[in-house]
């Protein structure tokens, strides 16, 4: 272990002038206007730009001047410059033991997962507050409470907002954190990048929310050109933020596949990784092979926005085809990429309450990778009706529904671990079950899409929305919190109060189901999505909905109360292992050490060996015969 | 810092935070531009409109827009109109910019108008030529769908600022609708004029205030 | 069944079985019988027809499957609970080859029955069902060749009507006859638009540059609904209007009048074409 002794602290204000994300928002700030104004120099003798009083040129270079701007105040230029000067490189990391470091940049891994579990969390409640002002104007069966410019502008953020934050959500936080934990490894493959795929996100969702000063989004969060190539200066905002959450995804995916594939401790086989290793393993996949295209069609939209191509215009050769298939390519693997690491938590936490092995764990991994691979080729099931080539619609009616087969396993490796075992309720547990009756209703509507008969109906209309916010929000967002609810003890070292939990989970579920379930019917019924103003027979099934809705933000309200209070109030430290998991991340102390094991540990046994006899410890800590550093 | 403080300090961060991004978003929800109602009163009203081809003012100067004149004989920025139901409602539009031409030129017919026709500089019409139509007035749920003549290109003393006055060239559009029961309706222009945009559609054609409107039927 | 030290162990298998025998046997016959006559879409065309069967059998079929898991899960919280406090380890079972193969088997045939019925009906048994099949469409029902083509133009955003077999003619309303196979050739001036005919069973993607062909066959008369189903920008909501099934007499009398009515405007539409390049692109000047 490198014995570095933490240096004494310097005072307050010399820290807030050092490289943070204060100089890191003042530099992205003078960035944006040094782009705009270079931008505006591009622009002079275009009058497509100068003409339309908004100058995409100059928005996307201030916006690129604001992300480098940012991005060297946080100190991201350091390393290279230092390196470039001849100093030697540093991997010290950044004053432990400061709660300033989760200000600026850190390279040590769970410093990054709480970064990601705020950032992203507060990014999550601004989409979610989106959700309740769109259900306000869906109260009435006319345009009443916002304009209809307006609320277009609020369906895409709050689509764009959730698909980009929860992409992350949960290999951002506990991926970051727990998964060189769980491997028994002290960092992850490379930290520079983890740090830099955590600071992409707040750039990202700070110019996503900048499109409302520039006129708002009218395209969704699928943003089909050529609406895209006609939208306001908001939509470049849409551009610029999904290519530098394209960018961090791929490097999440490929640090996570490096760091499992290579930094494995001792006798950690590949049939001993905990499951949700596993489902990360495959998600980085998905992460790294499919956000790529999406960095591919978005700047084919800001070439067209910008520099007056038509990759997306039919009059002058382009094709809006090209869009649709770049973009679900993307957006298909997307979706699992949403929903993989949701099977991976709810897996990891249901032998843990259950007290018993996880049932057919090769089954679990054979379905994650199972879906890993389906998932490249399902895309153009969201384009049955766009006039793709007829003669393929079978063929991908086909392979949707074989996708059914390995999420099936998930859902037999829960009834085999439910089988005869000891369950105790615990708010991780009840999040983790509920998502398989969400998940259960989310995948089996999924079947009705999948076959274009039923298809021709349901697509684009409210049944797809509720189908996929069952997934999503049923899936993701249930497992989301069971794992915050499972892992915060370790993370934060504080114990969460377990009756608000509890409040929170049942209001969430049960006004969850209130609210989505209904709309199923409200797509059958000939409800589009994306309309503020809908049939007016359907306008008591709209105001149940938006009042169940309300009470699921009341019930995040909860949440982040019983956030306040556990963690700032009460403040109840937590036992090292309060759940009597026999995970390896749970052996480590709490707060973990910040290089996680004063030795590397030697894995003896798999992480569910619960009621097995003479079951051997999960891992030798002190392994004596072994070189004590290294990997 | 005691515990108690710190917590408070939180609390009420988190609170601080919260009221800003709300105040951000819904700020914006709410901005529509100010309701211009027609003159008279119930069972006939008029309403008086212009279009220009460049707005001239900030926040955009170089788009398309619609102005309206409210009860006091002043122009106002704006495309929310209010008309009574079960009126009818006589419609002036002083058309300041150039022709564009129809991207369909199926609606270079009036239609839903008294009489199905409107009258051009005192001439009465009921079809008109696409390629001369500079912008329309278009309401969907009425069947209301009028094309507005555009100055010609060559005209001399074009309006470059508005409002636009009389003074300057102009063609003038009159015609007469019927409105139904009360409601909200959206009214647009079918003309792809906003220069600039891919397809002539964007910035000005997709914005209330400025080639898209509500007319409110009270 | 088995005995753990000593004591009977309930035949839990059975039990769970026998639930969700008697709910399916319950609910199946409920689903088809009671719920499927409301199933979307209306019956108002043979493909809507086509697409409510398709929702009656997918629903009747994954009701039971829906059912089997929920039984299980609630039948396992009221019996597999820890109703301790204590930490109690449960049997260390960590697998069943023939379960998990039964498992594999039985989702897997009824995922390929559901694959191959699905394709079955859209190709041979609907025809397409009703959606966008685009330009060459691989399922053609008979007589294809003698449809009454529609032409539905979508623009921004407002849907208009050709008929290219009278004249040419545009309209703003869509009429069409009963009992007479339609050809709907969806397409769009400007962005894309997705043309929804709730009760005909009908959805089409409106792409500029494409003719997306569906067909569809009216059996009886009366009014359908027309929606945007794909977000088109600003006033992608109001794209609805009624259209109308007519009799035949009464859809020659509609269409003569509409004729009329186009008189002085049809001499201005282009030649009627599959798809439309309009001009301009980008408004100069």
């Amino acid at each position: 272990m490198s014995a570095t002794p933490i240096a004494a602290q310097p005072p307050v204000w010399r820290r807030l002038i050092g490289f943070n994300m204060l100089t890191g928002l003042a530099l992205g700030i003078g960035g944006w206007f040094l782009g705009a104004w270079i931008g505006g120099q591009m622009a002079v003798g275009h009058p497509y730009l100068q003409g339309t009083d908004q100058n995409d040129v100059g928005i996307y270079m201030g916006y690129l001047f604001a992300v480098i701007g940012w991005l060297v105040g946080l100190g991201f230029a350091n390393y290279p410059i230092g390196r470039l000067l001849g100093r030697a490189p540093s991997l010290r990391h950044h004053e432990t033991g400061s709660w300033t470091r989760y200000f600026r940049l850190c390279t040590d891994h769970k410093v990054v997962g709480i970064q990601y579990l705020f950032g992203v969390g507060i990014f999550f409640f601004i989409g979610g507050l989106n959700a309740m002002l769109m259900r306000t104007e869906l109260l009435r069966p006319v345009e009443q409470a916002w304009p209809a410019s307006q609320y277009l502008t609020l369906v895409s953020l709050h689509g764009t907002m959730m698909i980009m934050m929860t992409s992350a959500f949960i290999l951002g936080p506990f991926g970051n954190y727990f998964v060189p934990i769980m491997i028994g490894a002290r960092r992850m493959a490379f930290p520079r990048i983890e740090a830099l795929t955590f600071w992409l996100v707040p750039a990202a969702g700070l110019i996503l929310l900048s499109a409302i000063a520039f006129g708002g989004i009218a395209t969704g969060w699928t943003g089909y050109a050529p609406l895209a190539d006609e939208g306001r200066a908001g939509m470049d905002a849409y551009v610029m933020s999904f290519i530098l959450i394209a960018i961090s995804l791929t490097l999440v995916g490929l640090n996570l596949m490096a760091t499992i594939l290579t930094m494995r401790a001792p006798g950690m086989s590949w049939t001993r990784l905990p499951i949700f290793v596993w489902s990360v393993l495959a998600t980085s996949i998905l992460m790294a092979l499919a956000a790529p295209v999406l960095v591919a069609s978005m700047t084919m939209v800001l070439m067209d926005r910008a520099a007056n191509t038509s990759f997306f215009v039919a009059s002058v050769g382009g094709s809006q085809y090209l869009y649709e298939n770049l973009f679900w390519f993307f957006g298909h693997p997307e979706v699992y990429i949403l929903a993989l690491p949701g099977f991976g938590i709810v897996l990891e936490i249901l032998p843990v309450f259950a007290r018993k092995p996880l049932w057919g764990y090769r089954l679990a991994v054979a379905g994650m990778l199972g879906v890993t691979l389906l998932s490249f080729m399902v895309w153009q099931h969201h384009l049955f009706v766009s006039g793709m080539n007829a003669g393929l619609r079978p063929f991908y009616m086909l392979t949707t529904e074989l996708i059914s087969i390995p999420t099936g396993f998930i859902f037999l490796n829960a009834i085999g671990t439910l089988w005869r075992a000891r369950i105790r309720f615990t708010v991780p547990m009840l999040f983790a079950l509920a998502f398989f009756f969400n998940f259960l209703i989310g995948g089996l509507s999924g079947i009705f899409l999948s076959d274009v008969p039923s298809d021709v109906t349901t697509h684009g209309s409210y049944f797809v929305m509720a189908h996929f916010h069952y997934t999503i929000v049923g899936g993701l967002v249930f497992a989301f919190f069971g794992a915050v609810y499972y892992w915060l003890p370790k993370m934060l070292g504080f114990e969460l109060n377990e009756t608000l939990g509890k409040i929170h989970f049942w209001l969430f579920f049960v006004f969850f189901n209130l609210t989505f379930f209904p709309l199923f019917a409200a797509g059958f019924l000939d409800m589009p999505r994306r309309v503020s103003t809908y049939a007016p027979h359907l306008q008591t099934l709209n105001i149940f909905v938006s009042a169940s809705a309300y009470v699921i933000g009341l019930s995040m309200l909860i949440f982040i109360a019983n956030l306040i209070w556990s963690l700032v109030f009460v403040r109840q430290p937590a036992a090292e292992n309060p759940w009597v998991s026999r995970g390896l991340e749970w052996q480590v102390p709490t707060p973990v050490p910040i290089e996680n094991f004063d030795r590397i540990p030697v894995i003896t046994s798999g992480p569910y060996e619960y009621g097995v006899p003479n079951a051997p410890p999960v891992a030798d800590f002190a392994p004596g015969a072994l070189p004590a550093a290294g990997r | 810092m005691s515990r108690a403080a710190r917590a408070l300090a939180v609390a009420a961060g988190v609170a601080f935070g919260t009221a800003l991004i709300v105040y951000y978003i819904v700020s914006y929800l709410t901005v529509s531009p100010p309701v211009v109602a027609a003159t008279g009163s119930k069972p006939r009203v008029h309403l008086t409109l212009q279009t220009v081809a460049s707005f001239g003012n900030p926040p955009h100067p170089d788009w398309v827009s619609y102005l309206a004149r409210d009860p006091h004989g002043k122009w106002v920025h704006s495309t929310v109109l209010r008309v009574p139901a079960y009126s009818t409602v006589d419609v002036t539009i002083y058309q300041f910019d150039t022709a564009t031409g129809l991207r369909n030129p199926f609606w270079g017919q009036p239609r839903g108008t008294i009489g199905g026709t409107i009258n051009v500089d005192g001439k009465t019409f009921n079809v008109l030529n696409p390629d001369l139509a500079s912008h329309t007035f278009a309401i969907s749920d009425l069947g209301v769908s009028v094309p507005l003549k555009g100055v010609a290109d060559n005209a001399k003393n074009q309006c470059s600022v508005a409002p636009c006055t009389l003074s300057e060239a102009h063609t003038t559009v009159t015609f007469s609708f019927k409105t139904g029961k009360p409601g909200k309706l959206r009214w647009q222009c079918f003309v792809p004029c906003a220069f600039g945009f891919p397809l002539g559609f964007g910035g000005p054609m997709q914005s209330i205030g400025w080639m898209d409107g509500y007319l409110m039927v009270q | 069944m088995t005995t753990i030290a000593g004591e009977p162990v309930p035949r839990h298998g059975v039990r769970i079985f026998a639930i969700w025998l008697v709910l399916t046997a319950i609910a199946v016959p409920l689903i088809v019988l009671v719920l499927g006559p409301h199933l979307p879409p209306p019956h108002m065309t043979v493909e809507s027809v086509d697409q409510r069967n398709a929702n009656i059998v997918m629903t009747a079929l994954l009701v039971p499957i829906a059912l089997l898991v929920l039984v299980y899960f609630i039948y396992s919280f009221v019996f597999f609970r820890e109703t301790t406090d204590a930490i109690v380890d449960g049997p260390p079972i960590k697998g069943h080859a023939g379960a998990q193969l039964l498992w594999i088997v039985l989702t897997s045939t009824i995922v390929l029955a559901l694959a191959v019925w699905g394709s079955y009906t859209l190709i041979a048994g609907a025809h397409g069902a009703g959606g966008g099949q685009g330009p060459d469409p691989a399922a053609k029902p008979t007589g294809y060749q003698h449809a009454l083509p529609v032409q539905v133009i979508g623009q921004q955003w407002e849907w208009t009507f050709r008929y290219p077999t009278y004249g040419g003619i545009e309209t703003r309303d869509l009429a069409i006859p009963e009992h007479t196979l339609v050809a709907f050739h969806v397409t769009s001036l400007d962005v894309t638009h997705s043309f929804w005919a709730y009760e005909l069973g009908v959805k089409a993607d409106a792409v500029p540059g494409v003719d997306n062909i569906a067909y569809v066959n009216p059996r009886h008369t009366g009014l359908f609904q027309i929606r945007c189903a794909e977000l088109c920008g600003l006033w992608h909501g109001h794209m609805s209007k009624k259209g109308r099934i007519l009799a035949s007499s009464a859809f020659q009398a509609w269409i003569s009048a509409a004729q009329k009515k186009n008189a002085s405007i049809v001499k201005y539409l282009p030649k009627y074409s599959r798809v439309y390049y309009p001009a301009p692109l980008r408004r100069a000047g």
